[in-house]
């Protein structure tokens, strides 16, 4: 057994006894369990809202698409902060609800507003459909991880199933706040190994920022830019838009929103995370660095050029701690998933189709069904195939569509009828399955159309059917203009 | 979207909210060039790190301007 994999199997083990220790011999409700009995502080609240920016995608995908793709990486650092500024208006009007009406998931939150079971069915199944791969990306990322770092002697299959294990047995004991006690720890980790390497890299290879990019720019012509076709301005303004429309969409952010003990935290929360975001900058530079130093790594290899750099310039030990930093972003936000998964699954389709099930059972059933996802998750992972990475390309569309339903629905009373809204999300979410399976894009969709239209988001196009559906359906079934109930 | 509806609390400066997300990208194909760097990195990536920064000052101004006013509206 190596350096490496010492600290890396420590770690896993201070990440699974902070997880169970969390739960600190409370007893477990629904709302204990799920949203941590609405106490969490301004930390708390910070780290799961920020674990969505710092997970394997941005560790492993954020340094290899730097890597691979240059310029049009930007994106990645511009979508957090713009959802986060939104947040300052948006969270607090969902929570003050969420608070009122005990509710404990998103689902939950269109089956109030809209006075109807079946919108929590619909929205549960569209969440499920998005969650399942983000978690398989997750376990794929750790599995990436501990094979990089054990050199290969732990296999990936062996690490996906020791992480599943790991994920589902503090889930199932302390719920959120399982997640919230490892995410703290994370951030530390992820935060000093990011800035460390991304300091350290550029300036031990090239002596500076400066001499880094000048030389990348002198091999690489408009690499560090974006391109005038394809990754064009007009893919990264209609990207970040979408992307900061759906983010606080993700069904674990939307309920980990509620685990808020004020509103107040949220605004705080708005002013100190888009800074936060900064530090994807140094992962950016990670990768920025390996371009002309492990040349050669073609498509999804890029992923890996944050370890191939480190290994080429540090100790085992040193690629020890960034192994178990990465292997905290793959089990935080995989934690949160499959909380949020079950949870849905008891509360807003079990419970609707078994009406007379009690509180117990319901919240017994949640926590079994943690167990199933994780299982049937770790079996796509290990099944692998392209499907999986065209799902979650899909993942990201999928939760958007719910976007127009939650925006008429954050007035007192929502302002179209809940036909309206979900004949939007129906239609939105079929526009996103076609375009998905037939890799339609603005440009296949309207050949005619300018280059600025032609490189647009795709995803846009089912966002925009999605609204005029539901502007359709609601002037045909117009709400009754209803005087003040009060 | 950054007016939430809110009756009581509307006020014009909330609109500064808006700031961040239309300078930011409105920016993006004035800035798209490498040159001339500043702090050491190309012009497009200190755009918008640089404006990441200013979303953080302008939803502090925000929340500061919120508090001065005091009596949050709940």
């Amino acid at each position: 057994m190596n350096a490496a994999l010492v600290i890396l199997v420590v770690a896993f083990a201070v990440a699974i006894g902070l997880g169970l220790a969390a739960r600190g011999g409370r007893e477990m409700d629904l709302e204990q369990w799920s949203v941590g009995g609405r106490a969490f502080g301004t930390i708390f609240v910070f780290v799961l809202m920020a674990g969505e920016i710092y997970t394997t995608f941005t560790f492993l995908g954020g340094s290899g698409w730097a890597y691979g793709k240059g310029g049009p990486t930007l994106y990645i650092l511009a979508y957090g902060p713009i959802a986060y500024s939104w947040s300052y208006f948006l969270l607090p009007v969902i929570w003050r609800y969420a608070r009122e009406k005990k509710l404990v998931s998103q689902a939950d939150f269109f089956v109030a507003k809209y006075e109807s079971n079946a919108m929590g069915v619909l929205v549960a199944l569209v969440s499920v459909a998005a969650l399942v791969p983000y978690l398989v990306l997750q376990l794929k990322g750790l599995g990436i991880i501990v094979s990089e770092v054990s050199s290969g002697s732990v296999s990936s299959t062996a690490a996906v199933w020791a992480g599943a294990a790991a994920l589902t047995l503090y889930v199932i004991v302390s719920g959120v706040r399982g997640s919230a006690w490892t995410a703290t720890l994370k951030d530390l980790m992820i935060l000093s190994v990011a800035v460390v390497l991304g300091v350290y890299l550029p300036l031990h290879y090239y002596g500076g920022y400066g001499a880094m990019f000048e030389a990348i720019d002198r091999a690489k012509p408009g690499f560090l830019t974006l391109p005038a076709r394809g990754m064009s301005p007009s893919w990264f303004i209609s990207t970040v838009l979408l992307t900061s429309t759906g983010f606080y969409m993700w069904p674990q952010f939307f309920a980990g929103a509620y685990t808020a003990k004020s509103e107040d935290v949220f605004r705080k929360n708005a002013v100190v995370l888009p800074l936060y975001g900064l530090v994807l900058l140094f992962v950016f530079f990670v990768g920025f660095a390996a371009v002309l130093q492990v040349p050669g790594l073609k498509g999804a290899d890029g992923d890996l050029s944050l370890f191939r750099i480190a290994e080429q310039t540090f100790s085992p030990a040193t690629i020890g701690v960034i192994g178990a930093a990465g292997l905290l972003t793959a089990l935080v936000p995989g934690s949160m998933i499959l909380l949020t998964a079950g949870t849905i699954l008891s509360k807003n389709v079990y419970r609707v189709a078994v009406p007379s099930a009690d509180d117990r059972s319901v919240t017994r059933l949640a926590r079994a069904l943690v167990g199933v996802v994780a299982l049937f998750s770790v079996w796509l992972t290990l099944r692998g195939g392209e499907a999986i990475v065209s799902l979650l390309l899909m993942g990201y569309n999928l939760v958007t569509q719910l976007f127009p339903a939650l925006f008429f629905s954050l007035p007192e009373r929502p302002l179209v009828s809940t036909a309206a809204a979900a004949a939007g999300i129906v239609a939105g979410e079929a526009m996103v399955a076609y375009l998905t399976m037939s890799g339609a894009s603005v440009a296949t969709l309207m050949p005619w159309a300018p280059e600025a239209v032609k490189d647009l988001n795709v995803g846009i196009v089912a966002l925009i059917v999605n609204v005029l559906v539901l502007g359709v359906v609601a002037a045909a079934t117009r709400r009754r203009p209803v005087a003040a109930t009060s | 979207m950054p007016d939430a509806p809110r009756p009581a609390g509307r006020r014009a400066y909330h609109w500064l909210t808006a700031v961040p997300t239309v300078a930011m990208l409105g920016g993006v194909p004035f800035v798209n060039r490498v040159h001339p760097m500043v702090l050491g990195l190309p012009l497009l990536m200190a755009w918008i790190a640089g404006w990441v920064v200013l979303t953080s000052a302008t939803m502090g101004l925000v929340l500061y301007l919120d508090r001065a006013r005091g009596g949050r509206d709940r």
